[in-house]
């Protein structure tokens, strides 16, 4: 009998539970559609040598990091200490998408705060970004070595996400 | 002598008219001109949720990307792309999420069916409900001696009341 009393409770326990759930997700972190796919190809000129040309066709065979970013991108330059961390680690090449940026203050941000990266391509108007669903710079793609991406991260990487999810799942891939 | 009196009107018109064409200039420069491709961008990005501000539509959104999104649209659409085909192309990039009507399959059945799951949980309950109380209420057919006892409780209301009455 007393057992029949306890049952809202036990509702209001569940709504509670799914309401911290609910609460204390990220709106901004959407399920990529992209993971388990093969990387979209492009072919973009590189951001320090304009008449070179990156794809990522030329990247198979090895594990890589594909980061976007912009020099108009706050969380960038927050971010980007630990892109410099973690190339001195040189676990992995890491490659730039420079993203709807203007060349020069493209490079004086990588001047001003280091380069990280193997090289960046410049993807002036963006319509790389769309083809690899970006919504928010910055965002940074583990690819493997057949080219299919394994793991997206959107906002700035931080130093712990660095070494609990994406240089062992580099390791992994190896 | 009727120009005259109207001028003002015509002139106000003018500006009026000038005004409106600024305010469509400032608008992202439409790639497509012809209002058909543009009513069919509206039509497919009102259904589409955008990813930056993501309580707005794509066709509403002033967002940087909105407005990539909807330049990459009107090329689809001047392809002479379907209206599925433009949808798999945003959802591909971006997951169900865009869509603001989510597709029916295994992962958004509890979506799409849960509220009549509960529904039809709360009628069973109910109903079971109901029958037990019905249950449980004492048979209300009266035995010869309670029709008595009924009878001497009224008889002896009735001339209670009749007493106080003369009082």
């Amino acid at each position: 009998m007393k057992a029949k009393f306890l049952i809202p409770l036990l509702l209001f326990v569940i709504l509670v539970g799914f309401l911290a759930v609910g609460l204390n997700r990220d709106p901004h972190e959407v399920p990529s559609p992209l993971i388990g796919k093969q990387a979209p190809a492009f072919e973009l000129p590189q951001l320090a040598d304009p008449q070179k040309t990156f794809s990522p066709e030329s990247m198979k065979g090895k594990p890589w990091i594909l980061n976007v970013w912009a020099s108009w991108c706050v969380a960038c330059r927050e971010e980007h200490p630990v892109l410099v961390e973690l190339g001195k680690l040189k676990v992995a090449p890491i490659i730039g998408l420079d993203y709807k940026d203007k060349r020069d203050d493209a490079m004086a941000m990588l001047t001003r705060q280091g380069n990280p990266y193997d090289l960046s391509a410049f993807d002036a108007n963006g319509r790389v970004g769309i083809d690899y669903g970006v919504y928010g710079v910055p965002e940074t793609y583990v690819i493997d070595k057949a080219g299919v991406i394994r793991f997206k991260h959107i906002g700035p990487i931080t130093m712990d996400l660095l070494n609990k999810k994406i240089i062992p799942l580099l390791g992994e891939l190896k | 002598m009727i120009l005259k009196k109207f001028l003002p009107l015509i002139l106000s018109a003018i500006a009026l008219a000038c005004a409106m064409n600024i305010a469509s200039a400032k608008d992202a420069a439409p790639l497509a001109d012809d209002p058909v491709t543009e009513q069919r961008l509206i039509a497919i990005s009102e259904e589409m949720r955008c990813l930056v501000c993501q309580n707005e539509s794509l066709a509403g959104s002033r967002s940087d990307l909105a407005n990539d999104l909807r330049r990459e649209i009107r090329v689809l659409i001047v392809e002479g792309k379907t209206d599925e085909q433009i949808r798999n192309f945003m959802v591909e990039r971006y997951g169900d999420f865009v869509l603001y009507r989510p597709p029916v399959k295994p992962i958004t059945w509890l979506l799409w069916i849960g509220p009549f799951v509960i529904l039809l949980a709360g009628i069973i309950g109910l109903m079971i409900y109901l029958r037990r109380r019905n249950q449980s209420v004492p048979s209300t057919t009266l035995s010869a001696e309670d029709n008595r006892r009924i009878d001497a409780l009224l008889q002896d209301a009735k001339s209670s009341s009749t007493e106080n009455a003369h009082d």
